[in-house]
């Protein structure tokens, strides 16, 4: 399976099918075993990528990580943030509103 | 190829010959909502304002929509005591030539005797417009508003760059294509500015980003769905980036706010998210309050991308809806008129599917329902809104004059 790469400078790749633990996935030309199940449109680490980092995609920055990431590993809410205004999910929304209760 | 628009007494040409029916407070939505049901045709729709409250801007966007070119004869349903100024909007329709009627709800009987003479007015607004004379309608003069909703990772990569591609060829063509939710270009704001056809005019979309910046932040939360995450994004601007593909690569030559008619043909970018002081809660609560306003500056169609599957149609305007994600396309294709997807399955090119756009504008300029359409879709929401005029720098005709 081989993932895209939007731009010749970007650090993650998007998947164009869903990838499961244990599949094989080329990046860059290397053959790597994928560490966990990952869903089509998600993105993964094209290289190692450390805390702090700026993420790329379209050539673009969108975001900086937030804990290291392997190549191959899943580049999410778990280890990335935005720049500009945080993301929410429905559990997040949920936990805000028990606060506020 | 040429279209055969309605001519509208006022010289706009509209590609559909709707009656309107508008409910101007909520109390009035009920009575309204009955008269359409009844009047039992899919060229009728509903369309209103919910709040007793003024508002300058639903005002503004209730007689754009009013006299909207796809617009044949307007209904309005008002209850009588609610703060709306029915008398302006059924002055601005009348003098548009449109066939233009009110019941007031409190003064023609209640409930039952309002929908009775409802239906019978919708009967006599639709004999009048089905007057209306046909004229040869030229691309060029196709105004195109395109927006995305339940956006997901496929979004950016597919459909959203083709409709980029047909915004591209139907701006060559002379049409104006309108994208927006300034919200949703957070991040992009450099590289759209250089973009614009003025150093004033690229200030004016940086200005523009940085107030949806600093208004969403008052929110609390971005343009940005739980469903967006589901679907592998992760930041705003990562929505971002997705989301302005959808311009294609043309200069932008102007910004509008909601209700403001583009002057020229050429790519614009409408501004969604109010001025001032941050008042009455989130800029566009769902994707049709976008679509609403991108029809109050005239959009006669809309491109509508969507990766986690959004269903929605819309009241006045067709909506061409765009699936990205090849899988959401097998779940939901009887709700899809474009499958963006199999560009992620090698399929065909992003020129494939932007030309297949472009025909399907056409096509559907033309009189070709689209899938929404068929399936009954009018959605229609319009909330409160404060907006100041726009600025000097944002139109070409003024800068010209």
């Amino acid at each position: 399976m081989k993932p895209i790469l939007l731009h010749p400078d970007d650090n993650v790749l998007v998947l164009a099918e869903p990838v499961h633990a244990g599949q094989t996935i080329e990046i860059d030309g290397a053959a790597l075993v994928a560490p966990g199940d990952v869903a089509v449109g998600h993105k993964i680490a094209r290289r190692v990528l450390a805390v702090g980092e700026k993420v790329l995609k379209y050539g673009a920055p969108i975001g900086s990580m937030t804990a290291p990431a392997a190549p191959g590993a899943h580049v999410h809410l778990h280890n990335m943030k935005s720049d500009y205004i945080a993301s929410h999910t429905r559990q997040a929304v949920g936990e805000t509103t028990g606060e506020d209760q | 190829m040429t279209i055969h628009g309605y001519l509208r007494a006022d010289g706009r040409k509209g590609i559909r010959n709707v009656v309107a029916v508008a409910y101007l407070v909520e109390c009035a939505h009920h009575v309204a909502r009955t008269i359409v049901a009844r009047s039992d045709d899919p060229d009728v729709h509903l369309i209103g304002f919910p709040g007793c409250y003024p508002n300058a801007y639903a005002l503004k966007v209730m007689q754009a929509i009013g006299t909207h070119p796809n617009i044949g004869g307007v209904l309005l349903i008002s209850l009588g005591c609610e703060s709306f100024n029915r008398e302006a909007l059924r002055a601005a329709i009348a003098a548009s030539g449109r066939p233009v009627e009110t019941l007031v709800i409190q003064e023609s009987g209640g409930t039952a005797e309002t929908i009775r003479k409802g239906v019978e007015a919708v009967a006599g607004l639709k004999a009048l417009a089905d007057q209306t004379p046909r004229a040869p309608m030229d691309v060029s003069e196709l105004v195109i508003g395109t927006i995305c909703g339940g956006s997901d990772g496929t979004s950016g990569i597919t459909a959203n760059p083709a409709v980029g591609r047909a915004f591209d060829r139907l701006g060559a063509a002379g049409a104006a294509c309108v994208f927006e939710e300034t919200g949703e270009l957070v991040g992009c704001e450099k590289i759209m500015a250089d973009r614009a056809i003025t150093p004033e005019l690229g200030e004016a979309l940086e200005a523009s980003v940085r107030k949806a910046e600093a208004y969403y932040t008052v929110m609390g939360y971005g343009s940005f769905a739980p469903g967006n995450a589901e679907g592998g994004l992760t930041t705003q601007e990562e929505k971002s980036m997705g989301a302005y593909s959808k311009s294609g690569s043309a200069p932008i030559v102007g910004i509008l706010k909601p209700g403001d008619q583009p002057p020229t043909g050429g790519l614009y970018l409408l501004d969604v998210v109010p001025d001032g002081e941050v008042r009455f809660g989130f800029p566009n609560i769902s994707d049709n309050a976008e679509i609403v306003e991108l029809i109050a500056c005239g959009a006669h169609l809309t491109l509508f991308t969507t990766g986690r599957g959004s269903v929605v149609g819309s009241a006045v305007s067709p909506v061409i809806k765009i699936c990205a994600n090849p899988e959401t396309y097998r779940k939901l294709s009887g709700d899809m008129d474009v499958d963006a997807g199999r560009i992620m399955e090698g399929r065909g090119s992003l020129d494939d599917v932007g030309n297949e756009i472009f025909d399907l504008v056409l096509a559907v300029a033309g009189g070709q329902r689209t899938v929404s359409e068929a399936l009954g879709h009018q959605e229609f929401i319009l909330t409160y809104k404060a907006f100041d005029p726009i600025g000097p720098a944002c139109l070409p005709l003024r800068r010209a004059s």
